[in-house]
């Protein structure tokens, strides 16, 4: 197995009038590491659809090992030895690991002599530094551990030349270290070639060896990495535009008023195989509380515990001193505001209209603070309009269908349904997974000035970067317990990693 | 994308469309619901087509039985208009619970039990004043209707059990059930061929609404879905549900209590159903008998998927449906097709009104959103 070199020829792909896509031309030597930079919406998801037959692109060529190719779909991209990696999972969830790997398969025959694949399977893995347990089902994996079982399985189909769409959003930065560590060793060896997609430019100085940059559809630049600095980067990446900082922190946490306090709650996720202990968690007044975690620890129950989704089987929640289940009229009372991760799966209703979407909160309290029986749909109407304009959420129209919206946009509208009125609590999850730098800012931000006003906030995030950059005061969870505390200004990266990778 | 974060970053207001524009988005919204449904109902007749060519009949002789025999005349308007009355009900009991995302199938059994309690309660109160029995009937119906199709919501809020197969075995045995009573303890010894229990009795039956001559049923039925629609399109408690059909995660976080809205939707929409049966028993048949399940359960489904579970909508589609239906002895009669002719042709519609639903958010015409140029759309 040798690595390919590929090059992409004055590629292009227009729908319609919009070249989404224009004349991009970019030569990853074999043993490469390319980094592929740009915002959301800048062409890199159209540069590799393209390269994997999922677009025919309207003009351009692609040349594998020098040899001009035509890939009319992603099965012949696999026979050329490309592979992909997304960030969407595309396992099979009811079936295990082993199974995953064996189906994909392009060989795999009528009747599958599982004895003889395991033992083949076992062979592969041995010389896969990932520790995976190939017999669980794919529904009881993490994120992190889907997104390896995903990366094992292109390089299981002899995949030469990887692409990767945001390999690390769902992993830990120990976890992402020795994934991009590992394939940036197999690309030194010259059996792999990869050809990554990040927004993360630490990730790219250490791991990538060269990248380009693309901007509404072109080429802004690119080169080798370290040649150019982060800012010029960032400058090829945002063109002209000047890019907001976080707002700045003002005032300090209150010690005496505790918003959220939990004390001696257990719960367990429906599976039945997670549990979640939390001896004793209090955030207060002006203080932004970051759960960092390894992703799978717990911090989805402690969420869906926050959010009423699931029962507490034990112990205390409680938000400015009173018990604390999540049910509509309590998070009206105390001013509670759940922002979940992915909006549009778990905040929005994908086929009802923005305006509707912004209307979930309010609709149902009359001017006078009690629940009405009829519908202001004028109001709705005239509030979504508001919000609209106030938050800068980019939509066709307020009646177009929220799913038509760009993952930023989604949560600008989520943002503003939820930050308008006076908020005691807030509690998000994984606020920017998968936004682009820009909307990234304007989100934390958004956040920071929602604590400086007084709110308490409870961050949990998988984003290690995104918790030191906000945070007051750093908690890490592992199987389910918090384990490690710290202020946020004592905080040393080195042994927060310790504790979520579970060395206490 | 690009663009749009620009846009945000100087705080820019988002242009509103110009009044023409918006007109014409609403209308191309408006105008998907209508155009999908009736482009699936001509290619389902096309197919009909070819089925009868097959059997060497003339589908325009089927198009003019249909008009003669549902539409053309005073009597046969009445007929269409008298079947139309239970489909009705029965497609409400679909409409209310698809709107929170369930499909309940089980309307047949609702009717049928909402008959028998009717009923039921009829000959024991039988020295009462007739609008005490009617409305005792009434209540029986609405009672047993929102019992059995709320335990099929509740089955899917608390155990998660699927709706649509739930509902379906909940409708057989709610059959069995009421036939086993009718041929067994609650039958009229007087009743020799036909099965039937105690007759309510003259005095509480149901007159003909006056001028139409067809009974209450009808009036109540339209009452019933302008009342559904002002429930889901013009209440909190309507748009409660809408977002939990939406999303149903979305809803919890919301905090919306989403297994009571389950719950109270279905039930509600056994009631409906159920009144189906009330208005049969009370007036049509006089007792409860094993004619109460005729199939307007069933022929309900397709009424509310033709009127994409829009309350207002029902009314136009099931009186089609009645009148399709009304002609069905015609066509037996005149072309000698077989009695399950209809039921081949309503197949047929609904397959096509399935296949019909993946066409959604396809059509640019339709979808003001990619109006726009499309740069923007692409963004």
């Amino acid at each position: 197995m040798s690595a390919l070199s590929v090059e992409t020829v004055g590629m292009t792909k227009r729908f319609g009038a919009f070249a989404a896509l224009d004349e991009v031309s970019i030569r990853i030597e074999a043993g490469g590491f390319h980094a592929l930079l740009g915002e959301n919406g800048a062409g890199k998801s159209t540069l590799v659809k393209c390269m994997m037959g999922f677009y025919a692109p309207t003009a351009g060529s692609l040349l594998v090992d020098n040899r001009e190719v035509a890939i009319p779909g992603p099965k012949a991209a696999q026979a050329h030895g490309l592979g992909m990696v997304y960030q969407h999972f595309t396992l099979v969830p009811s079936l295990t690991g082993a199974e995953n790997l064996v189906i994909a398969r392009a060989d795999v025959p009528r009747l599958i002599d599982w004895t003889r694949e395991r033992a083949a399977l076992a062979a592969f893995m041995a010389g896969m530094p990932f520790r995976l347990d190939l017999d669980r089902p794919v529904s009881a994996l993490s994120a992190g551990e889907k997104q390896k079982l995903e990366i094992v399985k292109q390089l299981y189909l002899e995949a030469r030349f990887l692409i990767l769409d945001e390999p690390t959003s769902v992993l830990t930065p120990a976890e992402a270290e020795e994934v991009l560590g590992l394939l940036r060793g197999m690309t030194d060896a010259g059996a792999l070639t990869v050809l990554m997609i990040s927004h993360k430019f630490h990730e790219v100085e250490t791991f990538a060896r060269s990248f380009s940059v693309l901007r509404r559809g072109r080429l802004a630049g690119g080169g080798a990495v370290g040649a150019v600095s982060r800012d010029d980067m960032a400058a090829m990446m945002m063109g002209e535009r000047r890019v907001r900082t976080v707002a700045a922190r003002a005032g300090a946490p209150d010690p005496d008023r505790t918003v959220l306090q939990i004390e001696g709650v257990t719960a367990t996720d429906p599976s039945g195989l997670r549990h979640l202990a939390i001896d004793d968690l209090r955030v207060r007044v002006r203080e932004i509380v970051g759960i960092a975690g390894v992703s799978g620890n717990g911090q989805k129950e402690l969420a869906d515990l926050l959010g009423g989704q699931i029962r507490a089987t034990g112990g205390r929640v409680a938000v400015a001193g009173l018990p604390y289940t999540g049910s509509r009229a309590e998070s009206r009372d105390r001013r509670v505001r759940f922002i979940p991760e992915e909006p549009l799966r778990n905040a929005c209703a994908p086929q009802m209209s923005v305006a509707e979407n912004i209307g979930f909160r309010a609709f149902d309290r009359r001017a006078d603070g009690r629940t009405g029986l009829w519908l202001d749909k004028g109001g709705l109407r005239r509030r979504a309009h508001d919000l609209i304009a106030r938050f800068g959420v980019k939509t066709a129209s307020a009646e177009a269908p929220i799913a038509t919206l760009s993952g930023g946009n989604v949560q600008r509208a989520v943002l503003a349904r939820e930050l308008t009125d006076p908020v005691d609590l807030l509690i998000v999850v994984n606020p920017c997974f998968g936004l682009d730098f820009a909307a990234v800012s304007d989100i934390r931000s958004q956040i920071v000035a929602a604590r400086n006003g007084g709110t308490a906030v409870l961050l949990i995030s998988e984003d290690l970067d995104e918790i030191l950059e906000l945070s007051d005061r750093i908690l890490v969870m592992s199987e389910g317990r918090l384990v490690y505390e710290t202020a946020a200004a004592e905080a040393e990266v080195g042994t927060i990693g310790r504790h979520m990778a579970g060395h206490h | 994308m690009v663009a749009d974060t620009a846009a945000s970053r100087i705080a820019v207001v988002p242009r509103r469309p110009s009044a023409a524009v918006q007109v014409m988005a609403w209308l191309a919204r408006r105008t998907e619901a209508v155009a999908i449904p009736l482009g699936a109902v001509l290619v389902g007749l096309a197919l009909f087509s070819l089925f009868l060519l097959a059997l060497g009949k003339s589908p325009a002789a089927l198009v003019d039985l249909v008009w003669r025999g549902g539409f053309s005349s005073a009597f046969a308007l009445q007929n269409s208009l008298q079947r139309a009355a239970p489909l009705l009900f029965a497609a409400l009991c679909v409409a209310l619970p698809a709107r929170l995302g369930l499909v309940v199938i089980g309307g047949e059994g609702a009717i049928m039990l909402g008959g028998l309690a009717a009923a039921v309660v009829a000959p024991p109160l039988s020295a009462a004043p007739a609008p005490l029995v009617v409305g005792a009937m009434a209540l029986a119906a609405l009672l047993a209707g929102a019992v059995w199709i709320g335990a099929v919501g509740a089955l899917k809020a608390y155990r998660g059990v699927d709706a649509t197969i739930a509902s379906l075995l909940m409708s057989y045995i709610a059959i069995a059930i009421a036939n086993h009573l009718i041929e067994g303890p609650l039958r009229d010894p007087t009743s020799l061929n036909k099965p039937s229990t105690l007759p309510v009795g003259d005095a509480n039956m149901l007159g003909p609404m006056p001028g139409l001559g067809v009974h209450w049923g009808l009036g109540a039925g339209v009452l019933a879905c302008c009342l559904a629609w002002l429930l889901m399109e013009r209440t909190t408690l309507g748009f409660s549900a809408r977002i939990a059909g939406g999303n149903v995660r979305a809803a919890q976080i919301q905090g919306l209590p989403v297994r009571r809205l389950i719950v109270g939707f279905t039930a509600l929409g056994g009631a409906c159903a159920a009144l189906a049966g009330f208005f049969e028993v009370a007036a049509v048949q006089g007792n409860a008998n094993a004619t109460l399940a005729a199939g307007y359960g069933f022929t309900g489904i397709l009424v509310a998927f033709l009127a994409r579970h829009n309350p207002l909508a029902i009314p136009p589609v099931a009186l089609a449906l009645g009148g399709l239906e009304a002609s069905s002895g015609l066509i037996q009669r005149r072309m000698q097709l077989p009695d399950a002719t209809i039921l081949v042709l309503e197949g047929l519609l609904f397959l096509c009104l399935l296949v019909g639903e993946t066409a959604y958010g396809r059509f640019k015409i339709f979808s003001p959103h990619l109006w726009a140029s499309k740069k923007e759309a692409a963004a």
